[in-house]
Formats: C-alpha cells, structure tokens, sequence
C-alpha cells in the first residue's frame, strides 16, 4: 500500500494516453500542464442531452480533462477570475457517459458515486482534486482561457484553458483506489 | 424618529459584497494559522497552507477568495424607530447586492426558478432575514453562502426522548456524511430548539460568530467543544484526504422549542466563512 503524503510530486501534461492515467496512484501530487475544458451542471447536461441525441460535442473527448469550475468574471488584464474547483458529485449522473466517450480524467472536489467508480476502472480514467476555497491562488496557474460553447451558460459555459503546474492531487485512480477513504481510515480516532 | 435613504443602504451593501467576498476574516485566518500547528497530515498542512496563500492573493489582487461567492444572505436589523426614505428597504438592499456583484466581479450564481433554472445575471434576490429592534440603527450583516457547503447541511426532528446524545449523533452524522464536499476545514452551525424554520436560521446565525467564541452559556461551550472534539476525530482532516483537522469551529445557538419536540439544524460552511457587518445611523428627520 503506498504512503499517503510522501508521493513525489509529478509534471504531468493534459490530455493523457491510457498508458499515462494508468502510471498515475492514488495520492500521487501532480503539477499539470497543458490544456483542458471546463464543464459544471448546466454544460454536462447539455453535453450528454447531445451524445443522446447523436450530435457533436464542443470538443473531442478522447483522452481530454474536464474541470469542474464555475470562474468569477475576469478582471481587467487577467486570464481568468476565482476558479477553484466545485462539488464534483453533482456531475455523477453524467460522467459516466462521457467516460465511455474517451475522457479520461476529471478535476474537482469531494466524493463519486460508485457509478462513476465503476466507469473509471472500466474505460481508464483518473479523478484530480484541486483545491476547493483556493480559487485566486489557482487562477494564477491558468494561463489562457477562451469560451468555445454554450456561451449563454455565463459562468457554466464550456472553456479550454492552458494550466501551467495546477496543483492538483490524485483522488480516484484508475483501480478504482480512493485517497478519501484511504486517508480518512488513517487519521480516524 | 430618525431616518435614513435607500442609497446610504444601496451603497453600503455594495460594499459590504465585495469586501466580504475579497477579504477573508481575521477570525478564520487565525484559526489556519493555528490549525496548522495541530494538522499530523502532511498534505492536509499542505492544503492549509495553500489556503492562507489563497487568501494573502484574493485581499492582495482584490479577487473573490472562492469563485462561489454565494447567495447574498443578509441578516438585518431594523430600529423600530428608524424611517427608511427614498425607497423600499428590501429593493434597496437587492440593488447593492446587484452593484456589488458587478462591480466587484463576482460570480452571479442565482438561478430565477429552480426547476427551469435560468440565472438571474445579478445574484439577486438576496435572502433577507429581519428583526425589528429597539432604538434608530440599522445593523446590515452580510454572509454571501457557497453551496458547496449549504448543500450538505441537515435538519432533523429529533424526540424529546433522543436527547443531547441524539442531537449530537446527528451533528457528527450530517459532518461525516458530508465528507469532503463542504472543503473542510469548516465550520459548523448548529440550531437546537424552536420550530423547523426557527433551528435552520439559528444554525445559519451560528455561523455568523466569530471562530474562538464560544455560547456564552459554559454547558452549551461545553457540548460545543465535545462536538468540536468528535468531529476532528473522523479524519476527514483538510479537503477530505484524511487529517486531524476538519472543523476549525462548532457554534450552537439554543432556543426554548414545544413540549413535544427536539428540532436540531447542521448548517455547514466552508472554510471561507464570510461575514461583514455594518450599522448605518439615521439622520434627524424635523417635521
């Protein structure tokens, strides 16, 4: 069983191979680069409502990151507003869909469904944590953001982003192992 | 009889949005600071860290703290012998919630029905809570709620016959269930007695007092520090990957309830526990 807080801390560039989330562990500490797509409530519903209907998404997920983030507006000169990560439990009813459609790594806070779980051994995918009431110091990791749908979402609308060492730490790997449990089982009383 | 103008009130909400959403209280970042010296996980100390820098980056570049900068929850008390002029309160308070959101850059996160959930595009309405109060002041407390954590409070009517055993079980349930949706470390509320509706706004109310300060009645602090207690000795610790710190704080507020009933309310908030108060004195109204 590996340590809990002495994993080496990784560089790694999104999107990922199979290969590459396989190779990652459970409490592993990741600096990622490199581009993904943001997506909440509002956009995972109409992204699903899409694959059901047969129509195209905004972007091809095959090997693709979402974050779960809903930013504050931009302020002047800057990239992006506050944008840490939201309750990533809300997505379950949808992951699992785009899972099977290639995405293989998604980026938020707080439990999964066993669904989602389930999915992700399956099909090959990994669940990052980012901080959650760290908005300002993450938005300082996020180089370029630009709206490439749903635009009438506002904040919830789908973003690609380039990040640049976002701290972001292993939750769920793809057996299915989870740092929640695992973390809390050794700090119990 | 004194009076004050809805934009004195348009104009300090304002405020009052964008310095609360922006400038994490001193209360909270003394609790960290503290939380640090006791957390035995390593990356939960890291996670504390980290959350200190965030605040030391938002009050810096005047960004919101969270990208959830809430639901403008306000608790307002009106001075019985206070006229407010030019207006109706309510829309003036709703008014400066909507500048402050602008102008201050912040997210708008109401949606106008829950079912159809179209967003508003101002963050209003606000949710106002009022008491009518002696004197001529109007007291505006402003706590903006992320529902990251508001989603995992709880309500509970509890026996008469379940007793503190039962209310505090059912604290310590809601916290653990609740796991690391509400970004722990948090705060917890916790309203006992009353009504339904009266036990869900003491527990929001509990939140409102500051981190360290205690129910000033020594066996309700008592219950408080043993919740406090039972809660960090979960694990869930900081962000949930397990630690010795996930609450940095337990208030409860009591009130008398019914012969045959023991309301109890969890209101959880995160870490960002944002809360600005301010009083606006009337000016002499000759008639």
């Amino acid at each position: 069983m590996m340590e809990i807080g002495t994993a080496n801390v990784k560089r790694v560039t999104a999107p990922f191979t199979r290969e590459e989330v396989n190779a990652l562990r459970c409490g592993d500490q990741i600096l990622l680069n490199g581009v993904i797509y943001t997506g909440r409530d509002a956009a995972h519903k109409k992204m699903t409502a899409a694959l059901e209907k047969g129509e195209e998404l905004p972007f091809d997920l095959e090997g693709q990151v979402i974050y779960f983030v809903g930013p504050t507006p931009a302020p002047p000169g800057k990239v992006i507003g506050s944008a840490g990560p939201t309750t990533s439990g809300r997505m379950d009813a949808y992951s699992p869909k785009l899972i099977a459609q290639g995405l293989r790594g998604m980026i938020g806070k707080g439990l999964r469904s066993q669904e989602v779980i389930e999915a992700m051994k399956q099909y090959g995918a990994v669940y990052l944590g980012a901080i959650g009431g760290a908005g300002a110091l993450l938005a300082t990791r996020i180089k370029k953001s630009e709206i490439i749908a749903y635009p009438e979402l506002g904040t919830e609308a789908v973003r690609r982003l380039e990040v640049e060492d976002f701290p972001v730490v292993v939750l769920i790997d793809s057996l299915g192992q989870n740092l929640y449990e695992l973390g809390k089982e050794r700090y119990k009383r | 009889m004194k009076e004050i103008n809805v934009q004195e009130i348009i104009t300090a909400v304002e405020k009052l949005c964008i310095e609360a959403n922006c400038e994490l209280d001193k209360d909270v970042i003394e609790a960290l600071e503290k939380a640090l010296e006791s957390e035995e996980s390593p990356q939960g100390g890291e996670v504390i860290e980290l959350l200190l820098k965030n605040a030391a980056i938002a009050a810096g570049e005047r960004m919101p703290i969270c990208q959830d900068t809430g639901v403008a929850v306000l608790f307002v008390e009106v001075g019985q012998d206070l006229h407010v002029s030019g207006g109706v309160l309510t829309e003036a308070i709703n008014e400066g919630v909507r500048r402050g959101y602008e102008k201050g850059l912040l997210r708008k996160s109401i949606v106008k029905d829950p079912f159809t959930r179209v967003n508003t595009g101002d963050n209003t309405p606000a949710v106002i809570h009022y008491d009518i109060i002696p004197g001529d002041k109007l007291t505006l407390t402003l706590a903006p709620k992320g529902f990251g954590s508001e989603n995992m409070g709880a309500l509970k009517m509890l026996k008469p016959s379940d007793g503190l055993a039962g209310v505090m079980d059912f604290v310590v349930e809601t916290v653990d269930k609740a796991g690391a949706n509400p970004c722990p470390p948090i705060i917890v509320g916790v309203g006992v007695g009353g009504t339904m509706e009266k036990a869900a706004i003491l527990a929001k109310k509990a939140l409102l007092r500051p981190i360290g300060e205690s129910n000033q009645e020594s066996e309700y602090a008592k219950i408080e520090q043993d919740l406090l207690q039972r809660i960090n000795n979960l694990g869930i610790g900081p962000q949930g990957i397990g630690g010795r710190i996930t609450a940095l704080a337990v208030n409860m507020e009591v009130f008398p309830t019914h012969i045959a009933g023991l309301p109890a309310a969890v209101n959880i908030n995160c870490h960002v526990a944002r809360h600005r108060k301010v009083i606006l004195e009337g000016r002499e109204h000759f008639q």
